[in-house]
């Protein structure tokens, strides 16, 4: 038998589901198997960016041999969504995007589909569309929901009915008018960021079983089981306890997973074949502009320092373009609202954050949550005020950032972080004395040009005040373990973290663990949603708790077993000892069938089953016209990159060569798993300085297609990503953990664009950072 | 459409399977055969999850019919293991956590395993150059890298 790992927490653990996903064992959703029963279904769309619906005629469709069904927006009442329930199941008056769903085709095959959604005659009456945010935003723009005061919302977002905007998050501090006379140096600029895409490997699936007794089941790949069966169940009428959410492993999410988009779709045509699961499946072009994307930004900001560096005042406005349904979109511009400073500490403060409904799209969560998309704008003015005033860009933040105990834009405490060793790792990593003078490396070629950049970042979970965590500690007859948690695992390591933790607080070896899979609505603990970069924080808590639950149990009836007291017991290696009698006890022979009393006189104990449960109760709301309150979010997770680069400077391309991250994650549970995150994450981020999902005068996408789409390959990979862990314990993380799976993102674009200015001493405001715009910046 | 009866070797096993015109390799695998470590990410031979080996070459399944594979030898993600033996491969990547979300995984196997079938000691450029047709949004490839050096050393595929 193999090694067995004591202690595992902080160890290099091998990943739970590392065998299956080499042999190709592993199950995600489009493998589950369905037998000939199954249907396809396939979507009608919109061509139109705003238009009304005059009339669908779905009767050529019908006539298909092999079409079961065609749904439309006549069918369905009711809306959905999960802080905004603004968007239709099917667009009943009115399409608001090139793509938006007008029905749905029921067959036998997904080609039978397909050939009858060509057949449903939609007449539109075309209406004039609007694309730009802050345009959309102006009183005399093309309103997209006339409606929008009649939507039901989360008591914490605020749209301006009468307007595109869906949301308006302003923060108030201090008084930035008496500040900017203060200023010896002020930076004013509009950032602009395009619209990108998740680009998961696997796309959208999911599979829907509406049975004649009312029971729904849905398979789905999901970072959000739970919410999904609260937002379904709500929307189509189902008893939660009827609508049964099933996900296997996820293939890849970034966001673009979370809460509901194409799922309901499934489950609404199911409605109308009741008995008969119907597959639906995006191909990579629905992928790109029918499930979800970031949303673009338009950011006006401007901020001030003194003359020894110190910031004193930050105005700005944030336009974001949340595309036709905002429903989650609108909590992204809340964060981004709250979070606008950036990790810097800045006395006064005016932002204004706002989510605005545009022709385009769906805009929602993706992996930074409104953090890469601010983060954009203000590390390229920190480069330029410290530029200004004569500082170095790394010594400027080292005195600007947050630190512990600083009051915060919204007047929270800074929970304890160390951004400062984040800032002093990466910089030792790309030897940041040499980015000047004679110290400068030569370039690979005379035409190339050399450069080095920092950035910093924060986010916060952003989230309601309150998502809770469950989870389960049950033991198998060998005193094997199954934990039972909710979050889904997506390629971030959340099933290993877990089993860690288990492991850990049980006192058994790591390898005893299983992490049940998959999430099962019906038979796992509650989750809130694998979002947020929450889990190993959230659920870690809900593990740690249902391990302790257990141990306590056990300690317990060893301890009457023994007539000892549990104070002196402890479970080390699976087995039960005693510090005072040395006794031990295998879990064994106890854990299922309990203990013997004297002489088998009877039996005590019975199946060890530990429960264990987390949710933040501390968090406040924010005063409406400041955003101040006590605790605006659960805390905050920091780091840094340094980027070393080359730029040609005959064809305007830029080669990454070196990315060197620090992020304080409070307690590296498995260090090579957060060391995996953060190169990972790096390259996504160096991806989406690249990226850009771009669209024609009317709307239309041009290029949903992995050709026309790049994202970074493996020709294109940094050579050398250099990783760092501080850790700075999270008063309630387990072990002091806290979440790392977005950060590792955020600050890679501006440290991109900041080194790229050290090479050739120009700056780009707007995304992506082309090599024909770099090019002929150059000229 | 018509359908076909073709003989194709799977992993070492022959089938003879009647398959319509239009059957992609890639359908055949998974819905035919079930053998679903295969992925689709995008029926357009764009990000490589559902490479195999046709004759010993990495194939964007999707891109190929399966009556084109009448009479070759296929080879896909659960053919990479024997007797439940895992490939030095599929150990590298297990030892180097290059895995994360696992749906490129099969695909990338794959890829790097033709490498190693054809140049047992690639250089870093050779590899890279190897798994460019393979998508990860994942990892950040590094991982990957490292542990096909880590297999080329351990003696190959």
């Amino acid at each position: 038998m193999a090694e067995l790992t004591s202690n595992p927490v902080g160890k290099n653990t091998p990943r739970v589901d590392a065998y299956e996903k080499v042999t190709g064992t592993a199950i995600f959703t489009d493998d589950l198997q369905f037998g000939p029963g199954l249907y396809y279904g396939r979507l009608v769309r919109s061509p139109h960016a705003h238009a009304l619906i005059k009339s669908i005629d779905i009767s050529k469709a019908l006539e298909v041999p092999g079409v079961k069904a065609v749904v439309t927006g006549q069918d369905f009442d009711t809306r959905i969504g999960l802080y905004l329930v603004d968007r239709p199941v099917f667009a009943k008056d009115r399409v608001r995007y090139v793509g938006d769903p007008v029905a749905g085709v029921v067959a036998t095959s997904e080609d039978i589909a397909e050939e009858a959604a060509q057949l449903v005659e939609v007449e539109y009456e075309e209406l004039p569309a609007v694309f730009d945010p802050v345009e959309a935003a102006q009183p005399d723009a093309p309103l997209l929901h006339p409606d929008l005061g009649e939507y039901k919302v989360a008591n914490f977002i605020f749209p301006e009915p009468g307007t595109n905007i869906s949301e308006h998050f302003r923060l108030r501090k201090g008084d930035v008018e008496v500040a900017w006379p203060r200023c010896a140096a002020i930076v004013e600029d509009t950032f602009r960021l395009p619209h990108i895409q998740h680009v998961p490997l696997e796309p959208h699936v999911a599979v829907a079983l509406w049975e004649p007794s009312g029971q729904v089941t849905l398979w789905t790949s999901s970072q959000s089981p739970f919410a999904q069966r609260d937002l379904i169940a709500q929307s189509m009428g189902i008893p939660h306890g009827n609508l049964r959410v099933i996900s296997p492993y996820v293939g890849g999410g970034f966001g673009g997973k979370a809460g509901v988009s194409m799922e309901v779709y499934a489950v609404a045509m199911a409605r109308a074949v009741k008995g008969h699961p119907v597959k639906l499946r995006m191909t990579r072009e629905e992928e790109f502009i029918g499930t979800t994307v970031r949303q673009a930004l338009v950011a006006h900001t401007k901020i001030g320092c003194d003359a020894e560096g110190n910031l004193l005042a930050m105005e700005t406005e944030y336009y974001f373009s949340g595309g036709a349904y905002n429903d989650y979109g609108v909590n992204i511009v809340r964060a981004a609202g709250y979070s606008c400073t950036g990790p810097y500490y800045i006395p006064n403060v005016k932002g204004d954050s706002y989510c605005v409904y545009t022709n385009l799209p769906i805009g929602s969560a993706m992996r930074g949550f409104g953090m890469p998309e601010i983060h954009w704008g203000i590390e390229q003015i920190m480069d330029q005020l410290a530029e200004k005033i004569g500082m170095d860009p790394a010594e400027f933040r080292r005195r600007n950032c947050v630190k512990t105990g600083d009051i915060i834009l919204t007047g929270m405490k800074m929970p304890a972080i160390d951004l400062v060793a984040c800032i002093d790792k990466v910089t030792k990593a790309v030897n940041w004395d040499e980015r000047r003078g004679k110290a400068r490396p030569r370039p690979s070629a005379p035409h190339k040009k050399r450069g080095k950049g920092i950035a910093i970042m924060w986010k916060a979970p952003a989230m309601p005040p309150n998502p809770g965590s469950s989870a389960l500690v049950r033991f198998n007859e060998d005193a094997t373990v199954n934990v039972e948690i909710g979050a889904q695992e997506l390629g971030q390591g959340a099933f290993t973290v877990v089993a860690q933790i288990a492991a850990e607080a049980l006192g058994v070896p790591y390898e005893w663990v299983r992490v049940s899979a998959p999430v099962d609505t019906k038979y796992s603990p509650y989750e809130w949603q694998t979002v947020a970069s929450r889990i190993t924080w959230s659920t870690g808590n809900a593990v740690k708790a249902a391990a302790e639950d257990a141990r306590r149990q056990i300690l317990a009836l060893v301890a009457e077993h023994w007539d000892e007291d549990p104070a002196n017991l402890d479970i080390k290696d699976g087995i039960v000892i005693s510090y005072k009698s040395e006794r031990e006890q295998p879990l064994k022979d106890m854990v299922i069938y309990g203990l013997p009393n004297e002489n088998f006189e009877g039996w005590k104990g019975g199946p060890i089953v530990g429960h264990g449960k987390f949710m933040p109760t501390y968090v406040t709301n924010l005063d409406f016209e400041t955003g101040q309150g006590p605790r605006a979010v659960v805390h905050y997770t920091v780091g840094a990159q340094a980027v070393d680069l080359e730029v040609d400077t005959e064809t305007g391309q830029v080669e990454v060569l070196k990315i060197a991250s620090a992020y304080d994650v409070g307690k590296a549970i498995n260090p090579d798993l957060v060391l995996a995150q953060i190169e990972g994450g790096a390259v996504h981020g160096m991806s989406s300085a690249f990226e850009a999902l771009k669209f024609d005068e009317r709307g239309r996408p041009l290029n949903p297609n992995l050709v026309d789409y790049r994202i970074a390959t493996a020709a294109d990979a940094p050579r050398q990503i250099h990783g760092d862990i501080v850790e700075t314990p999270l008063e309630d993380g387990p072990w002091g953990a806290r979440g790392v799976g977005e950060h590792v993102m955020v600050q890679t674009a501006p440290a991109i664009a900041n080194a790229i200015y050290n090479a050739i001493g120009v700056r780009f405001n707007d995304l992506p950072l082309s090599a024909e715009k770099i090019f002929m910046a150059l000229q | 459409m018509g359908i076909h009866s073709i003989t194709v070797t799977v992993n070492g096993a022959k089938e003879r399977l009647d398959v319509p015109s239009n059957m992609t390799l890639l359908q055949m695998l998974r819905d035919k055969l079930g053998l679903t470590g295969t992925k689709n990410g995008c029926s357009a031979g764009e990000c490589g999850a559902c490479t195999v080996l046709v004759d010993g070459e990495p194939v964007n399944s999707c891109l190929m019919l399966a009556v084109e594979a009448d009479g070759r030898q296929v080879t896909t993600v659960e053919g990479l293991a024997h007797d439940d033996h895992l490939s030095a491969l599929q150990e590298a990547i297990i030892e180097h956590n290059a895995v994360q979300c696992g749906f490129c995984t099969p695909g990338m196997l794959i890829s790097a395993h033709a490498l190693l079938e054809r140049a047992p000691r690639p250089t870093e450029p050779q590899i890279r150059e190897a798994l460019v047709g393979n998508l990860c949004r994942c990892t950040g490839y590094l991982r990957i890298i490292e542990a096909v050096q880590t297999a080329a050393k351990k003696g190959g595929a």
